[in-house]
This record gives structure tokens, C-alpha cells and sequence, in this order.
């Protein structure tokens, strides 16, 4: 694994960069590690992302980025712990055309899909929206090409390399494959996100 | 329990503190009050920690009636201030008796007033935080008329000043200091002297997510999708029309598109009071070498 690289973004920020997902999952995982054991110096935010994870707040960024380049990080340990299970009805609108894009009969989509193991890479577009790795390089798809304008939260989506669960209704363009009741996001619940990096998640079919 | 009852919203007011920092990662903005020192000195001026939440007033003001009498303070753009139709002083702690209607006027500078009430405004809490958050929509909805909020048991002696030091909203032009971006070198050199030489103006579809801007277009030097990554505010991020956007206090926490440079924060303050049409001059902090920053 290369060194991670740490790009300085303004005044009390890393953007620290690293080759891919999983790289950026551990260095992640490294950085949680850290700070628990109180090696870190403060910071307000530990942003994971793609291919980074932003640190911002920091006092005195260059000290940190001189320091990041010599880390050993270690890879992605095995999932360990207890998932998360989400109950999924697989119905959803592009259920076909995911069942073509991955050459299986309709029914299949939903054995396939409930049988792997996630792990939430990053958090973004709206609160408490997880991107999940997990998907073999098999069975990643396209985005729609046009994009609704609503999507029902719930909704479970497929797009590229992730997975994710719409946690309220908003435009998307991620091809649904079915509809979940859980509560993703709710401010009031602590903690108010179902999936935060790092959270290994299952899907179960129901109904 | 005192409270306020809204007479007339305004354009846009939202109830703002210091936002919710620490919740990034779960894909939600820092948020709180775009002009973070107006909104620190409007709490000072009535008594206030600067962790109560103020109300953020766009372009037109907002009037509101106290049901009890209250210390008010209000800071930010510059504008008419009046109690039951009496002119009050601006930039002052100013007693409002019971019953009386606080009328801030529309801005006669800048955008966004500041008012601070004794106590605060004492909506609940969300994630640690009572400030709007416009691209989420966490915290209290913005005001309508007839809304009644809360307010909370004055915490302190209002400050003994009659005027306090307010700096002007920028009038000419909104000069925004730059260090460079994480993805600089993703654009041409041509393009970052355009950036700092360029005639940019504010844009009217600027809003608490990010001050938009119009006029030259930057040319990348790397084409293609850049993985989405995380966003700080202050970042100057480029979408694919060319036109640089600098992130306010309800920017996204992940983005697509590169950042070519970001604006300190203490310049964002100013970024908050810039009417659109404002001309805007982005000046690099570090000397820009012949292959660019």
C-alpha cells in the first residue's frame, strides 16, 4: 500500500489521499484507532470519502502532514462485530434492469444482493445517507441517465461500486432495487444515524 | 416562558447559532450564522454567551412582537431599527417594552442582520445546534408570519456601550484572500491568474450554501470525474460551467468537483454581506509561479 498523501486545504485542514475505497476505509480505521488512544491531535471533523479523508479543524495542519507519510496503516481488518441488518422488500422500479445488468433472472437480484457483506465507506449527500462498499467489480452499474426528481425514502439504490439507502425523499438518480422501513436518519434518536463509516450492514429480503 | 411572535418574516430569517461541527461525517453541514462575528457581537451587546441562537434576517429585515420586556441587539447590515414605530439605535443593546413590535428594516447595506434577544432564541436543540440548516433541513423551519418562538431567561447585564465597532459590508467590491485549492493543479495556470485577475460579480442564486459567482469561466487542465471527497467551508469549488463557487456554512460535506483554492475563514464574514451584483476579487495569498500556484 502506498503512503498516504496529505494535501493541505486552507488555514486548519488535510485532505489526506490515498490509492482507493479500501485504503481510504483503513486509513479511516487507523485514524478512529488514533484518536482513541488519544495520539491524534484535536481536530472537529475525520471526513472519509473515495479516495480521502479530510481532517479539518486542526491547530497546526503542517505538523500533522509531515507526520502521515510515515504511518504504517494497517489494512481493513475482517469485518468483526455484529451488522446491521436492513429488512428490504425487492421491488423496486429498476429491479429489471439491474437483473439484466447482471445477467440473473428478477427473482435472483434479491439472493444476490442479501447475501453480501457491507461496510459503509462514507457518509454524504444528505444526512444520515451511506455509501456501502461490497459489491464485486461483477456487479457494479451504471447511474440512471436521468435522474428523479423524488425518490421515497427507504429506497434502496445501486450506483457504481455502492449501495445506499435514500433516508428521506429527494431527487436521485441510483437504480432502486427495493424499499426498506427502517429509519436511516432521525435527530432526535441517538444516535440519530443508522449507518456511520466504518458500520458493517446486511440486507434481508423480505416480503 | 417569554416569546416572540412573528409580525412580519421577511424574505428569509432563520434562527442561527454557532451550527452543529463535529457531524461531517455523517453528511451534515456545519451550518450556524454566515456572518459569525455580527452574530457574536449582536449576543455580547444584550448579555449573551455567543452560543445562543440569534435570528438571521435576509435583505428586507423581519418584525417580531416580545411578550415581555426584553434587551435586543441588532448587528450585521446596517438598517432602520424602530419599537412600536419609534426609531431605536443599531449596533446597541436596546430595551423593548412588553407588547412593543421590534421592526428591523430591509438592509441599507449588506444582506444579513443579526438579532439577539436576552436569553436567545430558545427553539429545541438539533444534534447540539439550533440553527437552520437550508441544504439538510435540520433545525427550526425559517420564520412565517403568526410563528411564535420561545425565548430564554436573560443570562447577563447587556453591555455598557452605546455603539459597538461593526465593520462595513463590503460596498465596491468583496476582496476574498485565497490559499490554494487541494485540486489547484487541476486547472490551467491560464486559469488560476483568471481567477485572481477576473471580473467576478456575486451572483443572485447565492444562498447559505455557497456564494455563486458570475463572469469568467476556469479552464481545467484535468478532465474527467474527481471522486467525491471532503469539502471545508471556505473551499472555492468549480462545477463543470466553469463558474467558481465558494462554500458557505450550509455547503455539502462531500463534493465531486475540485477545489481550486479557499478562502480563509474569517474572510467568509464578509462573503455574507455581499449583495448579488457585487464585484468580487479573489487575491492569491502565495505567489503564483509560471506553472501556476
Amino acid at each position: 500500500m502506498s503512503a498516504p498523501r496529505p494535501l493541505r486545504v486552507g488555514r486548519h485542514a488535510l485532505l489526506v489521499e490515498v490509492e482507493d475505497t479500501a485504503a481510504a476505509q483503513a486509513l479511516h480505521a487507523e485514524l478512529l484507532c488514533r484518536r482513541e488512544a488519544g495520539t491524534l491531535p484535536p481536530m472537529t471533523e475525520i471526513v472519509p470519502a473515495a479516495r480521502t479523508v479530510l481532517l479539518d479543524g486542526l491547530a497546526d495542519p503542517p505538523a500533522l502532514a509531515a507526520e502521515i507519510p510515515r504511518w504504517t496503516v494497517p489494512p481493513l481488518p475482517p469485518s468483526e462485530g455484529e451488522p446491521v441488518v436492513i429488512r428490504v422488500r425487492y421491488d423496486g422500479a429498476d429491479l429489471p434492469e439491474v437483473a439484466a445488468l447482471w445477467g440473473v433472472p428478477e427473482a435472483e437480484v434479491a439472493r444476490v444482493h442479501s447475501a453480501l457483506d457491507f461496510r459503509v465507506a462514507f457518509c454524504g449527500f444528505a444526512p444520515g445517507f451511506g455509501y456501502l462498499t461490497g459489491l464485486p467489480p461483477e456487479l457494479h452499474v451504471p447511474r440512471r441517465a436521468t435522474p428523479r426528481t423524488a425518490v421515497p425514502a427507504g429506497s434502496v439504490g445501486l450506483a457504481g461500486p455502492y449501495t445506499g439507502v435514500y433516508p428521506r425523499s429527494s431527487p436521485g438518480g441510483w437504480l432502486l432495487v427495493g424499499r426498506t422501513d427502517a429509519v436511516m436518519w432521525d435527530p432526535a434518536r441517538e444516535p440519530a444515524a443508522l449507518l456511520a463509516p466504518g458500520t458493517r450492514v446486511r440486507f434481508e429480503a423480505c416480503g | 416562558m417569554s416569546a416572540l411572535t412573528v409580525i412580519r418574516a421577511g424574505a428569509l430569517t432563520t434562527v442561527q447559532d454557532l451550527g452543529r461541527p463535529g457531524h461531517a461525517h455523517l453528511g451534515v453541514p456545519r451550518s450556524g450564522a454566515l456572518d459569525g462575528p455580527a452574530h457574536r457581537l449582536a449576543n455580547r451587546l444584550v448579555g449573551n454567551p455567543v452560543t445562543r441562537a440569534t435570528l438571521e434576517t435576509t435583505l428586507n429585515g423581519c418584525a417580531v412582537r416580545v411578550d415581555t420586556p426584553v434587551t435586543v441587539a441588532v448587528t450585521g447590515a446596517p438598517c432602520a431599527v424602530r419599537a412600536d414605530g419609534r426609531p431605536v439605535a443599531w449596533g446597541a443593546p436596546v430595551r423593548v417594552p412588553a407588547g412593543a413590535v421590534l421592526d428591523v428594516g430591509p438592509a441599507v447595506a449588506g444582506l444579513r442582520g443579526y438579532i439577539a434577544f436576552a436569553g436567545g432564541v430558545d427553539v429545541p436543540p438539533v444534534l447540539g445546534s439550533r440553527s437552520r440548516d437550508l441544504l439538510s433541513g435540520l433545525g427550526p423551519e425559517p420564520l412565517s408570519d403568526g410563528a411564535i418562538l420561545p425565548l430564554g431567561p436573560p443570562c447577563g447585564p447587556p453591555a455598557s456601550v452605546d455603539t459597538a465597532p461593526c465593520p462595513a459590508p463590503p460596498a465596491d467590491a468583496l476582496v476574498l484572500p485565497l490559499l490554494p485549492g487541494p485540486r489547484a493543479d487541476w486547472f490551467t495556470p491560464k486559469a488560476l491568474t483568471v481567477l485572481a485577475r477576473g471580473d467576478f460579480r456575486v451572483s443572485s442564486a447565492s444562498n447559505r450554501i455557497g456564494l455563486r459567482t458570475e463572469g469568467p469561466t476556469l479552464e481545467r487542465s484535468v478532465p474527467g470525474e474527481l471522486p467525491s471527497e471532503g469539502m471545508v467551508s471556505g473551499a472555492v469549488q468549480v462545477p463543470p460551467d466553469g463558474r467558481p463557487v465558494v462554500f458557505l456554512a450550509d455547503h455539502p460535506t462531500t463534493g465531486g468537483y475540485p477545489v481550486v483554492g479557499v478562502v480563509p475563514e474569517p474572510a467568509l464574514a464578509a462573503a455574507a454581506q455581499a449583495v448579488p451584483g457585487t464585484r468580487v476579487r479573489f487575491t492569491w495569498c502565495v505567489q503564483l509561479s509560471p506553472s501556476g500556484v
